[in-house]
């Protein structure tokens, strides 16, 4: 049942992926990478991950994807026709893709994981209380770190997309 | 709670990671609008995320957990100051093909 | 206390070398000459001292000052050897060099640039004097360049003439031709003897050291190859008369009574090692008597006053190789010093009549001068019959040495060196003739301001004067008192001269064929007043003679134009295909850099592919191929 579950979502994602690139209206490539980003959330769910599913659909979908719809909307791509890359250009993604997907894939089966016995250690290791410890107590440092990031980020989106003012 | 992982297996996951990731770099290669690139490069984001909360279920650890966080922390600062780029670089061009950026041609 | 003496006699001169050369202009021309005197005169004073003490003591000074060079198994000192030989030529070099200072305080005195002519002087009296101190054949060396820097110097010293700086330039580089045989010389000594120093070489030939006597013999050439050079001898001779380009002091101590000398010095030095080459000897041997020959013919017909005495130093010069290559070395030390005093002495009373003439040097427009500079007169006319060799001057004892060692040894070199002695006797007077006697030939205007010279002039021609005319004493035949103090530098004793009917008949053939000469001179010039022609009407013999046997075109056709071929063809063709490639290695990086600018072509698509396809390869060389 589970594994039924799993193929379902692993599909909604492969598909919902694909479908974001090759569509051609920008608002319907957003929509679409939604609904990914929704079912690898129940892909976390799936993994007992609670916080993290939820941390990842409000940030994600709630946050990253309405800033770019809002992008789309301030840029009126809606009815967008934008000419296609050249025909080599396309081909050469292509390959590349399957390189990449070669390369990778091969590196994995080369390595042949020791696969052991998928232990169950019992104790609870990723609810939220015991996270928020580990974020709080072992990665003190990266955590404030990341909140000077998001503040920079902040300050340089403003600045970079202020209007200049032309002096007359 | 059973490990999922005795179910499905990881090697499943690593396949399931690395097809999204993949995808990801289709993505970027294939279109010529800016928006859809990134978020292109999003879908490479999560293709790595899944893969390691995968991995933080297999050594049990929470550290895996961890790092996710940080990387969303990330690409949520990336998408907003990239977006910001856009805008600036949609009052010049009015569009944002990027094979229109081409003033670096040497 | 001597180590310090000896270090005074060296460095005196360079400091009013120093002296001159620095602070020269600041001070007043008189004083500025007189500097440079005191530096030679202090010299000369500390020479006399030394001397004293090494005849009496008969051991010589040696002065060790550090060690220079040392290598595996050959180890160089730079230190100097104060003993009979250099005692001997120092006392003339120093002593001479001081009087030819005071006379060209003097004749120089006009001359704006006087103390760097002053400054030129006291270099090369240092140079000479560590030439002649040096204990090893390098420090030797190191002085011998240095008087042929010198002369360079002095010789183009009215640098503003590009016929004197020509001069220059072929005394030095003949020079350097020579040198190049004493630098294979000494390397090769060097490697035989594993020692450059004298005392060392010599304890090594009387300890019966097994030496290579072929490549002995090679050295040995290539060393006089070297002498040639310095000394004039035949085929690097051609740079002396050119050299009269310098002022007439410079003529005098270098091109007379010092520079030239050191070949011989140089040979008598290493005159053991000369003992075990008798077939380099006699190589010396011909050379000097034909040098001797040939340069007193060419000076039969010169008209330049200071081109005769020139060419007479060539040709006694000769005969002092003459002498050596017979192995008579006392004999060749004795001509040395007599041709110092008689030949500075000419040389500087020719000095005395181009100056009271302003400049003439051409003796068919002289004449007459005897009744106006009488003392410049009498000095010449002492010097000149001791160079004929008329007795009891000096010259008649040394040139007669040379005449009865080349007897007994070498007949035919024995004929060669008369007729040189003759030839000598014939222009020597022919230039007084021409230059003293009958009338004046020049212009009203030079004869209005003809004088005898000042005193700072006539003082020095009149010691050497003296010299010239007393200085036989030093080696009469039977009581030489030169070869005994001279014994314990020389490998073979001297040979003592026994005065039996050969030698006097000898010695009264050669006094008649200075007669003759002499004769045949008064002759041409007295009775029949004969004057030389214009140069346009010089043919013949006289023609050939007047034009040096034309070995300076020779040199010119054989040796200077193929250099300058070989110059043009490395400029014009050598280095445009060098240059060529160069540039075309710079058009390659150019080119390949225009070729790889295309890459750069601006667009984020291109990039990005590259970027993938880059982390593709990076991650399947690491993962998958190793």
């Amino acid at each position: 049942m589970i594994t039924i579950v799993f193929y379902i979502l692993s599909a909604i994602t492969l598909g919902t992926a694909f479908l974001t690139i090759l569509s051609k209206n920008p608002i319907h490539s957003a929509i679409y990478l939604v609904l990914c980003f929704f079912s690898i959330a129940g892909h976390y769910l799936m993994f007992n991950a609670q916080f993290l599913a939820i941390v990842h659909i409000i940030v994600y979908s709630g946050a990253i994807m309405i800033l770019m719809l809002f992008t789309i909307m301030l840029m009126n791509l809606n009815k967008e026709d934008e000419r296609h890359k050249p025909i080599l250009s396309r081909i050469a993604a292509v390959v590349s893709f399957c390189l990449v997907a070669f390369v990778l894939l091969a590196t994995f089966i080369k390595a042949q994981p020791a696969i052991r016995e998928y232990k169950v250690s019992g104790q609870d290791y990723q609810s939220i209380q015991v996270l928020g410890k580990v974020l709080l107590n072992d990665y003190m440092v990266p955590f404030e770190f990341a909140s000077v990031l998001l503040l920079v980020s902040m300050i340089g989106a403003v600045l970079l997309s202020k209007k200049e003012h032309i002096n007359s | 709670m059973e490990n999922i992982l005795q179910e499905i297996g990881i090697d499943n996951y690593i396949y399931l990671a690395t097809l999204l990731f993949c995808i990801g770099i289709f993505g970027v290669l294939y279109r010529r609008n800016a928006i859809v690139m990134f978020m292109s490069i999003e879908i490479m984001l999560n293709a790595v995320n899944l893969l390691l909360v995968a991995f933080s279920t297999y050594h049990q650890d929470a550290a895996g957990q961890v790092f996710v966080f940080f990387s969303m922390a990330v690409a949520a600062a990336e998408v907003a100051v990239g977006l910001a780029i856009l805008v600036a670089v949609f009052r010049n061009h009015n569009g944002i093909d990027i094979d229109n950026l081409k003033n670096l041609k040497g | 206390m001597e180590t310090n003496l000896a270090l005074l006699l060296l460095f005196a001169p360079f400091a009013g070398f120093l002296i001159n050369i620095f602070f020269g202009k600041k001070i007043s021309r008189t004083l500025s000459g007189t500097l440079g005197t005191i530096a030679v005169a202090v010299s000369f004073a500390v020479t006399v001292f030394f001397f004293l003490q090494v005849s009496s003591t008969k051991v010589p000074v040696m002065v060790d000052l550090f060690q220079w060079l040392t290598l595996q198994n050959f180890s160089v000192n730079f230190s100097f050897q104060l003993d009979q030989l250099s005692l001997l030529w120092l006392m003339f070099v120093t002593g001479i060099g001081t009087l030819i200072h005071v006379y060209s305080i003097s004749y120089m005195h006009d001359d704006e640039n006087i103390n760097k002519f002053f400054a030129y002087l006291n270099l090369f009296i240092f140079f000479m004097i560590t030439l002649v101190m040096g204990s090893n054949l390098l420090i030797m060396f190191i002085g011998w360049e240095g008087v042929g820097l010198c002369s360079y110097l002095l010789i183009g010293f009215w640098y503003k003439n590009q016929e004197y700086n020509d001069a220059a330039k072929k005394a030095f580089i003949m020079n350097r031709i020579g040198d190049l045989g004493f630098l294979i010389g000494i390397f090769i000594l060097g490697y035989l003897f594993h020692t450059v120093e004298f005392t060392g070489m010599k304890s090594m030939i009387d300890n019966k050291w097994p030496i290579n006597e072929s490549l002995l013999g090679v050295a040995m050439l290539c060393l006089f190859i070297g002498a040639c050079g310095k000394s004039a001898q035949i085929p690097l001779y051609t740079w002396l008369p050119d050299a009269m380009a310098g002022p007439t002091p410079v003529s005098a101590l270098i091109h007379a009574a010092t520079m030239v000398t050191a070949g011989i010095f140089m040979i008598t030095r290493l005159n053991f090692l000369f003992n075990l080459t008798p077939d380099v000897l006699e190589i010396i041997a011909i050379v000097g008597a034909v040098t001797s020959l040939v340069a007193a013919s060419i000076g039969l017909v010169q008209n330049d006053i200071k081109k005769v005495l020139a060419y007479s130093t060539v040709s006694q010069l000769g005969l002092m190789f003459l002498a050596l290559g017979l192995g008579a070395y006392e004999v060749a030390v004795f001509h040395v010093i007599t041709h110092a005093f008689f030949k500075a002495c000419l040389f500087l009373g020719s000095g005395s009549v181009i100056h009271a003439l302003h400049g003439e040097q051409d003796m068919r427009n002289m004449g007459g001068l005897r009744k106006v500079m009488k003392i410049t007169f009498i000095t010449f006319l002492i010097s000149t019959l001791a160079i004929s060799g008329l007795p009891p001057l000096s010259g008649f004892f040394s040139k007669d040495e040379i005449l009865l060692t080349a007897f007994h040894h070498n007949k035919p070199l024995w004929v060669i060196g008369s007729i040189a002695s003759i030839m000598t006797a014939f222009y020597m007077f022919r230039l007084i003739y021409l230059t003293f006697y009958k009338d004046f030939r020049g212009t009203e205007e030079q004869k209005h301001h003809l004088h005898e010279s000042p005193s700072l002039i006539t003082f020095p021609l009149i010691v050497l004067a003296i010299l010239a005319f007393f200085g036989g004493a030093i080696s009469l035949p039977g009581m030489s008192w030169l070869n005994e103090y001279l014994a314990p530098v020389m490998a073979k004793p001297a040979v003592h001269e026994h005065l039996g009917t050969t030698e006097y008949i000898l010695m009264s053939i050669a006094v008649a064929g200075a007669l003759l000469g002499i004769g045949l001179a008064y002759n041409k010039y007295i009775s029949k007043n004969e004057v030389p022609p214009q140069d346009s009407e010089i043919t013949g013999i006289a023609g050939v003679l007047y034009n040096k046997y034309y070995v300076d075109e020779i040199y010119t056709a054989i040796i200077v134009k193929p250099i300058y071929a070989i110059g043009s063809f490395f400029k014009n063709v050598t280095e445009v295909a060098i240059s060529a490639f160069i540039f075309g290695l710079g058009k390659v990086a150019v080119l390949l850099g225009n070729e790889g600018k295309t890459i750069q072509n601006g667009s984020i698509g291109f990039y990005l592919l590259f970027f993938v396809l880059g982390v593709c390869s990076i991650i399947g060389y690491i993962f998958l191929v190793k």
